[in-house]
C-alpha cells in the first residue's frame, strides 16, 4: 500500500439557487483506494472536524447503477474507462491537482455540491421507453425467436446505465445518446415493433421539452460513455423519429 | 401477541396456488381505484409489484432512496435468473426446481411457498422477454441457459453479465409506463423512517425527503415493503452502499416479527479486500465457477506466484473434497472451504485471505475468445479493480457478505404479522431457508411482485378493504410517528461527538465478520452480544453528524441507518446463538459431523425463528413456526 498526496479543488454549492465555487483541500490517501473512497476519506476528515461533508451521489460502486458521476479535470467520469466509481487513485501521481465538479446542464440542475437532479431521464423513459405488455399477458418466451446477433446488438444498447455522462460531456448538453440507446434497443427487438413510432416521437418530444440541446455530432458523448454506447444510436434515433413523423 | 399462522393451503402441493387463487376474494375492478397502496422500494420486487398493481387499477405510490427507481440495488445482479422452463431438455421441471430450492435451503423454508415460486418462475421469463429484454440467445433464436452454483441442470437465464440490470430495467419500464398513465405516483430520494399503524393495521408511512429534509406523511390501505436485505450490517459487503435495514427494522419495532436474522449468506467469489478505506467488496459472478477452477497451494505459507506453482503442488480442494459437484458446490460450502484453506495458512494474496480461481484450462478449452464471450465484462471489471489480468494469472477471490435470507416474517400471502403490511423480495424471509441458491433471488423478487402480490393483496383488500376505517395524515398516529422520527434526527444532529457514522459502521462490521460470519461459536456470539450494545452506547455518545437537516445530508442518512444496524446486529447474534445447529449458510463450530461437515439438528431446529420486539431495553421474544416436510424428505445435504 502506498500513500499519495493530492490537491483537490471541489465544487461546493449549498443549494440549487445559490452560487457555487471551487474549494481547495489537501489530502493524503492510499493509491489502492477508489476515487470515491478517496472522497469518503476526505468527508470523514471533514466530519471529524465538524465541517460539512461534500455531497456526491453513488450507490453500487461497481459501475452499473449509474448513480455516480463527476466531472474530473474537465472530463465526465475523468480518466476512468467506465464510471467514476471504477476509477482508482493509482491513476494519479504524487502532487496531482484534481478538480471535481458536478454534471453541468440546464436539464440537470444542481441540488447540492456534486449532486444533480436527473429526473428528466425518468420522464423521457416514461414517454415511451417501454413495451406495453401488462403482467400476465406475455406469450411463451421462445414463441418469438430472435437471432443471436440481433439480441447481442440490442444488448449493446440496452446496457446504458442512465448516468448522464453523455449530457455532461456534450457542448450542447444533448441527451441524444441516452435516448438513442433505448430507441435503438427496442427498434431491433421484435417486441418493440408495435409501438416503434409512438416511442420515437414520444421520447424525442419529451427530451426537447426537458431542455436538452440538439445533437450536432461532436461525438463527446460516445467518448465518455461508460458502457461504450456507439454514436450510431443517435443516427438510429433521428431515422426512427423522421420515419415516424412522415407516416 | 403475534400470530404466526402461515396460512398455507392444504391438499396436494401442485394445486395449492391454483386453489388459493380460486378461493381468494376478488376486488371488483371498479373498486380497485379506491384503494391506495404504498410500495416502498423499486428493486425487482418493488417495481414489478407497483407496475402490476397499477395495471390492475389500484392507486399506487412508489418510494425509493435513489434519484431514480432504475438504480435500486437489484441492478447489480450479474449472473442470472432461474426458471423451470426445461428448454435445455435436461430433466428440469417445476418439481425439480422446488426440490433443489428446498434442499439448497437446507430444509429451513416453507414447502408451499417454494413450490409456488418454482411454478411462477416460468411466467417471469415470458414476461421479461415480452418487455424486450435482450436475453442471451442460441443461433436458432431461442433462449439459452447455463447451469449455476449448486444446480445439475441448465436453468439459469441471463443477459450477458448484467441480468439484474436488464430485468430491473424491464420492471422499471413497466413502472414508468404506469407513472406516465397516472396510475403510479413516484417519490424518489425519499427514505421511509417509520410505519404508521392504526387499529392494529398498517395504514401509512412517514418518510424523509432526502433533498429537503422535510418529513412527509402518506396513508394507504396497505403498505408493501420491498426494501431489500440487511447485508450491510457487516459493513463491507457486495451490497450497494445505500442498502439498509431501516424500513424493515422500524416495521419490526412496530410489531412485525423478524425471522431467521442469522441466516446471512457469505458469497464465495468476491474480490478480496485491498485497503483500509475500502467501502465495499465487488462480487465476481459465481457463474465463473462453471469454468474456473478453485485452488490453493498444497503447502502452507507458499509465497510463489500462482503461475510458478506446478500442477502437482496445487490443491483443487473443491474438486478433491466434493467430486460430484466440484467447483459448483453451493455457496456456503464453497465459502467455508475457502475460509478453512486460509485458516490453514494456505491463503494467497498479501493478506493471506484469498484463494485462486483459475481459468487456464478454460482458455485452453474454449480459447481466449470463447472465455471473453462468456465472461469478458467480468474479467475487465476484475482487471480494472485489481490491476491483474485474469486471462493470464488466476483471479484471487474471497467470501463476502452478500445476501440475507432472513427478513420480515411473512405468511403464504406475503403478509407480515401486522395486517396490511406485506414484505416482498429480499426484505422477507420466505423462500430460501437457511441458504439461497444462485440465481434464485431475482426469481423470488419478480415472483413476489409480478405474480404473487397482485393476488394476495387483492384477497386482503377484498376481505377487509371495506371495513378499514378512513384515515387522514393529520391523525394522531401519524403525528406520533413523525415526532419520534424527528426527535431522533434532532438527537443525531445535536450530538457533539467526534467520530463519523462510518467509523461506527466499520467497527460493527469487523465485529460481525469476526463473531457472526461464516463460522460461529457460542463464546464468540456471547462476546458479540456483549460488545454490540457497547458500540451502540458509544455511538449515541460520540457520533458526530455535522450539517443541517433541511438539505441533502448523506452523513445524517448514514448515521440513521447505522443506528438501526446497531440494533439489528444484536438480534442477529442472539438468533445465531439460539440456533444450536449448523445449517445452510450458517455453521456453528460446536455442531459438526465427524468429517468436519455441517451437522443439522432437525429434531430440535426444524423451525423458523420469528423474533418479536418487546420494547427498548427488553429482550426479544422468540416464536417458532414449525416446518414440516411432506414432499422433500429431510436428508443430509451431501455434495460429495
Ligand atoms: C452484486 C450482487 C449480485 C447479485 N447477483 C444475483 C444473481 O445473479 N442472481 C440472483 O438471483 N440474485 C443476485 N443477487 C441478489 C439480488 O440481486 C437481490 O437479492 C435482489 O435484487 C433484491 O431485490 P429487492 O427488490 O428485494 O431489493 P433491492 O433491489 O435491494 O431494492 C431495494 C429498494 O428499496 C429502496 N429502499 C430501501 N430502504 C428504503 C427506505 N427506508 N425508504 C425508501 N426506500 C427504501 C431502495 O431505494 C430500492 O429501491 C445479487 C446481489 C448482489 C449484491
Ligand atoms: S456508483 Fe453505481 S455506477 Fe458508480
Amino acid at each position: 500500500m502506498s500513500s499519495i498526496n493530492v490537491k483537490l479543488r471541489v465544487w461546493r454549492q449549498a443549494g440549487p439557487d445559490v452560487a457555487g465555487k471551487l474549494v481547495d483541500y489537501a489530502l493524503t490517501t492510499d493509491s489502492h483506494a477508489s476515487f470515491l473512497e478517496m472522497l469518503d476519506q476526505l468527508n470523514r476528515e471533514l466530519v471529524n472536524k465538524g465541517e460539512d461533508a461534500i455531497e456526491f451521489d453513488s450507490d453500487c460502486r461497481e459501475g452499473i447503477c449509474g448513480m455516480c458521476g463527476l466531472v474530473i479535470n474537465g472530463v465526465a467520469h475523468g480518466p476512468s474507462d467506465t464510471t467514476t466509481c471504477q476509477l482508482h487513485m493509482r491513476s494519479y501521481k504524487e502532487g496531482d491537482t484534481i478538480a471535481i465538479e458536478p454534471w453541468q446542464a440546464t436539464a440537470f440542475p444542481v441540488i447540492k455540491d456534486l449532486v444533480v437532479d436527473r429526473s428528466s431521464f425518468d420522464r423521457i423513459q416514461a414517454a415511451g421507453g417501454y413495451v406495453s405488455v401488462g403482467t400476465g399477458s406475455a406469450p411463451d418466451a421462445n414463441a418469438i425467436p430472435i437471432g443471436k446477433a440481433v439480441a447481442n446488438e440490442a444488448m449493446d444498447y440496452a446496457q446504458c446505465i442512465g448516468c448522464g455522462a453523455c449530457v455532461a460531456a456534450c457542448p450542447n448538453a444533448s441527451a441524444s445518446l441516452f435516448v438513442g440507446a433505448k430507441i435503438s434497443q427496442l427498434a431491433l427487438m421484435p417486441q418493440g415493433q408495435v409501438e416503434r413510432k409512438e416511442r420515437a416521437l414520444g421520447m424525442v418530444e419529451q427530451m426537447d421539452k426537458e431542455g436538452f440541446g440538439p445533437c450536432s455530432n461532436h461525438g463527446e458523448c460516445e467518448a465518455v460513455c461508460p458502457k461504450s454506447i456507439p454514436i450510431k444510436v443517435i443516427a438510429n434515433m433521428k431515422r426512427e423519429w423522421l420515419k415516424a413523423s412522415l407516416t | 401477541m403475534i400470530n404466526l399462522e402461515s396460512n398455507e393451503p392444504d391438499g396436494p402441493i401442485e394445486t395449492q396456488w391454483e386453489r388459493t387463487r380460486f378461493k381468494n376474494t376478488l376486488v371488483n375492478p371498479a373498486n380497485k381505484r379506491k384503494f391506495n397502496v404504498l410500495v416502498v422500494g423499486t428493486g425487482l420486487a418493488g417495481s414489478s409489484a407497483a407496475a402490476s398493481l397499477a395495471e390492475l387499477g389500484y392507486n399506487v405510490q412508489s418510494f425509493c432512496l435513489q434519484d431514480s427507481p432504475r438504480r435500486a440495488h437489484s441492478i447489480a445482479a450479474q449472473g442470472g435468473i432461474n426458471a423451470a422452463k426445461n428448454y435445455a431438455n435436461d430433466g428440469d421441471s417445476v418439481y425439480r426446481l422446488f426440490y433443489d430450492t428446498v434442499k439448497g435451503g437446507d430444509y429451513r423454508s416453507r414447502e408451499s411457498n417454494v413450490y409456488r415460486l418454482a411454478q411462477v418462475s416460468t411466467n417471469i421469463i415470458d414476461q421479461a422477454a415480452a418487455q424486450g429484454i435482450p436475453f442471451a440467445r442460441e443461433y436458432g433464436g431461442t433462449l439459452t441457459t447455463r447451469s449455476f452454483g449448486g444446480a445439475q441442470v441448465s436453468r439459469t437465464f441471463y443477459a450477458r453479465g448484467q441480468t439484474g440490470q436488464q430485468l430491473l430495467l424491464g420492471a422499471y419500464s413497466a413502472l414508468m409506463r404506469q407513472v406516465h398513465q397516472g396510475n403510479v405516483k413516484l417519490h424518489t430520494r425519499r427514505e421511509m423512517m417509520d410505519l404508521v399503524v392504526v387499529d392494529g393495521k398498517a395504514r401509512g408511512i412517514v418518510v424523509r425527503n432526502l433533498v429537503t429534509g422535510a418529513y412527509e406523511r402518506y396513508w394507504g390501505d396497505a403498505v408493501l415493503l420491498c426494501t431489500g436485505g440487511y447485508g450491510r450490517v457487516f459493513y463491507l459487503s457486495t451490497n450497494a452502499i445505500n442498502c439498509n435495514a431501516t424500513a424493515a427494522w422500524r416495521a419490526h419495532k412496530k410489531g412485525a416479527a423478524f425471522a431467521n436474522p442469522c441466516y446471512t449468506q457469505i458469497h464465495p467469489t468476491c474480490i478480496p479486500q485491498a485497503g483500509e478505506h475500502q467501502s465495499k467488496l465487488t462480487l465476481m459472478s459465481e457463474s465463473l465457477r462453471n469454468d474456473g477452477r478453485v485452488w490453493v497451494p498444497q503447502k502452507a505459507g507458499d509465497t510463489r506466484a500462482a503461475n510458478d506453482i506446478p500442477e502437482s503442488e496445487r490443491d483443487y480442494y473443491l474438486e478433491r473434497r466434493y467430486p460430484a459437484f466440484g467447483n459448483l458446490v453451493p455457496r456456503d460450502v464453497a465459502s467455508r472451504a475457502a475460509k478453512q484453506a486460509c485458516d490453514e495458512g494456505k491463503g494467497v494474496n498479501v493478506t493471506g485471505r484469498a484463494v485462486y480461481l483459475d481459468f487456464a484450462d478454460a482458455v485452453k478449452r474454449m480459447g481466449r475468445d470463447g472465455v471473453a464471450e462468456k465472461y469478458g465484462n467480468l474479467f475487465d471489471m476484475y482487471e480494472r479493480i485489481t490491476g491483474d489480468n485474469p486471462y493470464r494469472t488466476p483471479m484471487k477471490i474471497y467470501p463476502a457478505s452478500h445476501y440475507t435470507m432472513g427478513g420480515l416474517w411473512v405468511d403464504y400471502n406475503l403478509m407480515t404479522t401486522i395486517p396490511g403490511l406485506f414484505a416482498l423480495g429480499e426484505a422477507n424471509f420466505s423462500d430460501h431457508g437457511a441458504n439461497r441458491l444462485g440465481a434464485s433471488a431475482l426469481m423470488q423478487g419478480l415472483a413476489d411482485g409480478y405474480f404473487v402480490i397482485p393476488y394476495t393483496l387483492g384477497d386482503y383488500l377484498g376481505k377487509h378493504g371495506n371495513d378499514l376505517k378512513s384515515v387522514d395524515v393529520n391523525d394522531a398516529e401519524f403525528g406520533e410517528a413523525e415526532e419520534q422520527v424527528s426527535g431522533r434526527i434532532d438527537k443525531l444532529l445535536s450530538n457533539k461527538g467526534n467520530k463519523s457514522p462510518l467509523d461506527f459502521h466499520r467497527e460493527l462490521g469487523n465485529l460481525m465478520y469476526d463473531k457472526c460470519g461464516m463460522a460461529r461459536n457460542e463464546k464468540g456470539l456471547k462476546e458479540a452480544i456483549e460488545e454490540i450494545p457497547k458500540i451502540r452506547d458509544e455511538f449515541w455518545k460520540s457520533v458526530s453528524v455535522p450539517g443541517r437537516k433541511d438539505t441533502l445530508n448523506q452523513n445524517l442518512a448514514e448515521a440513521n441507518r447505522v443506528a438501526d444496524f446497531l440494533e439489528l446486529a444484536e438480534m442477529l447474534a442472539r438468533d445465531a446463538l439460539n440456533r444450536e445447529e449448523s445449517c445452510g449458510a450458517h455453521l456453528r463450530e460446536e455442531y459438526l459431523t465427524e468429517d468436519g461437515e455441517a451437522r443439522r439438528r432437525d429434531d430440535e431446529f426444524s423451525y423458523s425463528a420469528a423474533w418479536e420486539w418487546k420494547g427498548e431495553g427488553e429482550a426479544h421474544e422468540l416464536h417458532k413456526e414449525p416446518l414440516t416436510f411432506k414432499y422433500v424428505k429431510q436428508t443430509t445435504r451431501s455434495y460429495k
